[in-house]
């Protein structure tokens, strides 16, 4: 998938996992521990979960901003049915569907309009984000019982697996198998390069793109049904912003923004990185500030490292043959 | 104008380029002098175009020499090759669609008056008379969007001779143009010539290259082999030195006794497009769409495979009725459509040659659902193999391959679906004369095999060559149906034109 056989993104990236891991462990004695370990892996359950789906819709040379708002959505949503007296189950299955439903909507405006998906999915991150206050104002709502909460902040067993990363565990193999694997994984690169050629070979492109934004939508509601139990609280605001933190992931593991590269291998360590980089940051008290300072520089490097790399390698290139 | 004693116009020695592994071109040289078409041949993959963007500056050469009036000369980039009074004219015109013609000939350089504006009327006057003297039907005002790919062609010509250009390159400018166009073409590179430009002109179609030039230099595998003047040279004679061996039969044509209807198309209309289409294609049957470009021939084909909207119709595979509008159930039905363009509807350019090729089967090609790259390198090789595919692997880049191979990998994607009707739509365009033979070898073994083959195609040769049916079309509408027997040159040109002949033998 790369441009070339030399060099790798993906191993680029473990080798800054690395060095962030040396950086953390530096910065605080408590890096490698297995309580800190456990809140890092916590802490990212969120962006991942919505970075899987993200990564097939860059892929396919598409984009969904409207996922954090979705998420905040299902989430105030949750508050609101828990108070109207649902029992829990009912309530996160509604709150799953409901995010499905909002991803549909994304899908089918793109679809049946031919419309770009980055302008439709900024006109949802305001819809979403206003329904979700619609649902819930400023309020917060905090009083979900105990052993759903329970389950958002307990470990697996005496490991140091939170429960709810479990869930990104399984997630991400699905998501793996399904890019790289199947019919329909294949197809989306096909589109991401060329979308009238993958038409024109009889891949159906307004289904696919359909399916990706409902998978968008439901991965969401997911996120905002975990953050909210991790958390114990429901908010219209919960997950503001989240969407570039999960652009910025997808990005920075490699996908082409212009559609047609990238891997799920790639996207996953990028999380990795960045959630080891924020929690090094965290413990010692930089401000959040410099995280956002972090993360977009993290952005930027990931668009012109690559781009360095090529026109280094050319000019050496030409000099060896020039030499020779 | 030109005597002895003047340096050629442009001269290139012994350049060398690598794209990684790749060697595009190892010893290329050539000569251009004022005032001569000269023929650049060689079969896909030669290094032609690569040559090319050496002289446009798109590309550095790693070794040899440019030499321009006898000076030698380096171009950084397109700008210096321009200054130089280089211009290329490529396959594929680059226009901007949305601006009118003399808006796109002036781009960055428009006449302004005193206080900046731009002077339309300035403008469209000097290109006004640019396109009389070229000869041709366009108005300086009209939009580029609608323009035919020909009329492209003379506005980037005129573009070019507006900066004074007075080299000019084409790559491969006939390979999308029907007859009358490349006469048009033709008679203005003549004229161009006559002026002192000096004109070097590539193609596949050698009868082009005895009609038009007077010197010919031929490459092979990146190197240039022969320099001569056409005079001297014979269409066997340049084939033996393209392909360097002899070629045996160019169309292999058998005779096969036609099975039961494969396809059955019945009244397909579009309207404002093309109407009361109706034709039947039978197993081991060829049957070629002629006609002139815009007659509508690609337009029927993509509204049989799905790809456009009908107004009215039916198409029938192999006697169960399709549901028109869904590409994927035409495949599922049996249906292959190999588009005439390649690079916007044929290929993924920037994906692996083998996840181009796996495509069309995703479906089928997996296990369980799921598909391992192996699997999709396997099948690449397979169909890579039987059309003698040039490539350095499988999982180079689509976009990386010279134009005929880009074609095989088109050809093999959808002969993996292993169609009951392959529709071809100009199978051999831009295709070097080898593989143009194996394209004619491939597609006679396929309808031996059973298959039923409907075959767009503007090459008269071609298709006299290898269909067993004619239909042709102008204007939307199917007017003549000549069986083999009777098929010639004068009776297709005829009915193509709308001239009417007998009375219209309808396919049954
Ligand atoms: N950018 C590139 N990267 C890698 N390989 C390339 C690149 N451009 C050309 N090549 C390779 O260089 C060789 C020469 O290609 P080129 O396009 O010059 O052939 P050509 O003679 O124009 O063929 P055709 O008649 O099919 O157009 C081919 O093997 C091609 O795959
Ligand atoms: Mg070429």
């Amino acid at each position: 998938m790369n441009k070339s056989k030399h060099f790798s993104w993906e191993a680029m990236l473990c080798v800054v996992l690395i060095a962030s891991l040396a950086l953390g462990r530096g910065l605080s004695p408590d890096f490698l521990g297995a309580s800190n370990f456990s809140n890092l892996l916590a802490d990212f359950t969120e962006i991942a979960l919505m970075a899987l789906p993200m990564t097939l819709i860059i892929v396919a040379a598409e984009i969904d901003l409207s996922v954090a708002s979705v998420m905040g959505m299902s989430s105030a949503l949750m508050g609101v049915l828990w108070h109207m007296g649902l029992p829990m189950p009912a309530v996160i299955v509604t709150c799953l569907v409901a995010g499905t439903l909002a991803g549909l909507f994304n899908g089918v405006v793109i679809v049946k309009f031919a419309l770009p998906s980055l302008a439709v999915t900024i006109g949802t991150m305001a819809l979403f984000r206003g329904c979700a206050y619609l649902l819930l104002g400023d309020q917060a709502i905090a009083d979900f019982p105990g052993n759903y909460t329970l389950f958002g902040i307990s470990n697996v067993g005496d490991s140091f697996i939170p429960q709810p990363f479990v869930i990104v565990i399984i997630a991400a193999i699905l998501f793996t198998v399904l890019l790289q694997a199947t019919p329909f994984g294949r197809s989306l690169y096909a589109i991401g390069s060329n979308q009238t050629a993958a038409h024109f070979s009889g891949i159906n492109v307004a289904r696919t793109k359909l399916r990706l934004f409902v998978l968008s939508g439901f991965m969401s509601a997911l996120a905002g049904v975990i953050y909210t139990l991790r958390f114990s609280s429901a908010r219209g605001d919960n997950g503001e912003g989240f969407e570039l933190s999960v652009v910025a992931a997808v990005l920075f593991g490699g996908v082409s923004i212009f559609g047609g590269k990238g891997s799920l291998v790639g996207v996953l360590l990028s999380l990795v990185i960045i959630g080891v980089l924020k929690n090094a940051l965290t413990l010692s008290d930089v401000s959040s500030e410099v995280l956002t300072i972090v993360t977009g520089l993290l952005l930027l490097s990931s668009v012109l490292v690559p781009n360095l790399l090529a026109r280094w390698r050319e000019s050496r290139q030409r000099r060896a043959l020039a030499a020779a | 104008m030109t005597t002895p004693a003047t340096p050629p116009r442009l001269e290139l020695r012994h350049a060398s380029k690598r794209f990684g592994e790749v060697r595009a071109l190892i010893d290329a040289s050539l000569t251009l002098r004022r005032g001569e078409v000269h023929a650049l041949l060689g079969e896909n993959g030669a290094g032609k175009s690569t040559l090319v963007k050496i002289l446009a500056g798109v590309h550095q050469p790693d070794g040899g020499e440019l030499l321009v009036d006898g000076q030698p000369c380096r171009f950084a980039r397109p700008s210096a090759a321009i200054a130089a009074g280089i211009a290329v004219i490529y396959q594929e015109p680059t226009l901007f669609p949305d601006l009118s013609i003399a808006e796109n000939i002036y781009m960055g350089r428009q006449p302004l008056d005193r206080i900046g504006r731009i002077r339309y009327d300035v403008m469209e006057q000097a290109v006004e008379e640019m396109l009389v003297s070229l000869g041709v039907q366009l108005k300086a005002a009209q939009l580029v969007r609608g323009l035919s790919i020909a009329d492209q062609q003379v506005v980037e010509i005129a573009k070019a001779l507006s900066l004074n250009a007075n080299v000019l390159i084409m790559d491969e400018p006939t390979a999308a143009l029907s007859k009358p166009e490349v006469e048009r073409l033709f008679a203005i590179a003549e004229r161009l010539r006559d002026a002192g430009v000096a004109i070097l002109f590539i193609t596949h179609r050698l009868e082009e290259v005895f009609r038009l030039t007077q010197r010919i230099t031929i490459m092979r595998d990146g190197a240039a082999v022969h320099f001569a003047a056409t005079s001297e040279m014979d269409h066997d004679s340049i084939v033996a030195k393209m392909v360097g061996r002899d070629l045996a039969t160019y169309y292999p044509k058998v005779d096969v006794v036609p099975g039961e209807v494969a396809l059955s198309v019945n009244k397909l209309t579009r309207r404002g497009v093309f109407k009361n289409i109706s034709f039947d294609v039978r197993r081991g049957e060829i049957v070629a769409l002629a006609g002139l470009v815009g007659a509508g021939r690609s337009e029927v084909a993509r509204a049989i495979f799905g790809i456009d909207p009908v107004d009215g119709g039916e198409v029938l595979v192999q006697g169960k009725r399709l549901q028109l509008g869904k590409p994927a159930l035409a495949v599922n039905a049996g249906l292959a459509l190999v588009p005439e363009d390649r690079r916007q509807q044929g290929l993924a350019l920037d994906l692996p040659i083998a996840r181009n090729a796996s495509l069309t089967v995703l479906a089928r090609l997996g296990r369980h659902g799921l598909i391992s790259a192996n699997t999709e390198r396997q099948l690449a090789a397979h169909w890579g193999g039987k059309l003698k595919l040039k490539a350095h692997t499988m999982d180079v880049a689509a976009g990386t391959l010279s134009g005929g191979n880009q074609q095989k990998v088109v050809l093999g994607k959808w002969l993996a679906t292993n169609p009951h009707v392959l529709i071809i739509d100009e199978p051999t365009r831009g295709i070097d004369v080898g593989a143009k033979a194996e394209v004619y070898q491939t597609l006679t073994d396929l309808v031996q095999a059973g298959m039923a083959v409907l075959m767009i195609s503007s090459e008269l040769p071609e298709v006299l060559g290898m269909a067993d049916r004619v239909l042709v079309m102008c204007e939307g509408r199917i007017t003549a149906d000549i069986p083999r027997s009777e098929a010639n040159e004068e009776r297709i040109m005829a009915a193509a034109l709308g001239q009417a002949e007998q009375p219209l033998r309808r396919a049954a």
